[in-house]
């Protein structure tokens, strides 16, 4: 097992190392001729206009939200799909496919909710927001 | 894990950078960066794990706290107004009070941590932790395992219905 998490330590170090040797090569053959505009952001070329850390639409922030609920629900679920095998060759596969199911359902319940309630569409018709908002975080 | 000087040597690094980036929160004025050093210290918690032989922990750690709680943190951060010039919330607190306040605690802690019989092992198993967890999953704790998805179920409603209120007002 631990040779698997050294494995992991070994591809950072890899990751760290190319990715440093990659801007050090970089940084000992450019020319070196600092300029002002050269540290704006690109922006396609357009000269940017104020802070690139706008406010976000609240719709990422849901997306978000549901996305966690959903990885917590993987990560429960991974351990016993990794033992159901054993279980299906001693003859409870059943009961271990029930429990499963069962699981998901539940959680099922909630996207159903989440979708009928339209809180997956992108835009969602409230009288309250202005699509502005939505045009800009695009 | 075996006792070398390398293992050591890793434990300290990754102890330094939970250490470090949880410092890096704590001192930074701004928030986003914040934001982006808390996925150190959650990596180092991860890294922290493996020495402890939880190894589904670990990647469950990984899984959840850096892909999914720490995206959701950033989004709640670009939420914010002003993200840039986000002031100190409280300063009715000076740093001499709030010195003494964290030492005590740290005090306390640090007696908890030396006084307590803490149940150890020789060796710690070399071997996944995932099976005995869905085994148990599967067989004596199957009741928590299935609550655990109505849990889960109560959190995401309740967290779209409070998170929709906000969007009309």
């Amino acid at each position: 097992m631990y040779f698997d998490f050294a494995n992991v330590l070994v591809f950072l170090l890899l990751g760290l190392g190319l990715s440093g040797m990659m801007l050090g090569l970089g940084r000992l053959l450019r020319p070196s001729n600092p300029l002002a505009p050269k540290l704006d952001t690109y922006e396609c070329g357009e000269p940017p206009t104020g802070s690139a850390w706008i406010n976000f639409n609240i719709r990422f922030y849901l997306v978000a939200l549901i996305f966690v609920i959903f990885d917590v629900e993987i990560a429960f679920m991974y351990p016993v799909v990794a033992v159901f095998r054993d279980w299906l060759l001693s003859g409870r596969g059943l009961y271990a496919l029930a429990e499963l199911l069962l699981f998901i359902g539940v959680l099922a319940i909630g996207l159903v909710y989440v979708w009928v309630k339209r809180d997956l569409e992108w835009v969602k018709q409230l009288p309250a927001e202005q699509p502005t908002d939505l045009s800009r975080a695009a | 894990m075996p006792d070398s000087a390398l293992s050591v040597a890793i434990f300290y690094a990754f102890a330094l950078l939970t250490v470090g980036s949880a410092a890096a929160v704590a001192f930074s004025s701004n928030i986003v960066y914040s934001a982006f050093a808390l996925m150190g210290t959650l990596f180092g918690v991860a890294a922290i794990y493996v020495f402890l032989a939880a190894d589904f922990v670990a990647a469950a750690q990984v899984l959840i706290y850096i892909g999914g709680i720490l995206v959701l943190i950033l989004f709640a951060v670009m939420l914010t107004h002003r993200i840039a010039t986000i002031d100190v919330s409280n300063r009715s607190v000076g740093r001499v009070p709030a010195l003494l306040v964290v030492g005590g605690v740290a005090a306390v802690m640090s007696y908890a941590v030396h006084h307590t019989a803490w149940p150890t092992i020789a060796t710690l198993p070399d071997a996944p932790s995932t099976y005995a967890i869905g085994n148990g999953f599967l067989g004596p704790y199957v009741l928590p395992f299935e609550l655990a998805s109505f849990v889960l179920l109560a959190v995401l409603i309740g967290a779209i219905v409070i998170s929709r209120k906000e969007l009309k007002s």
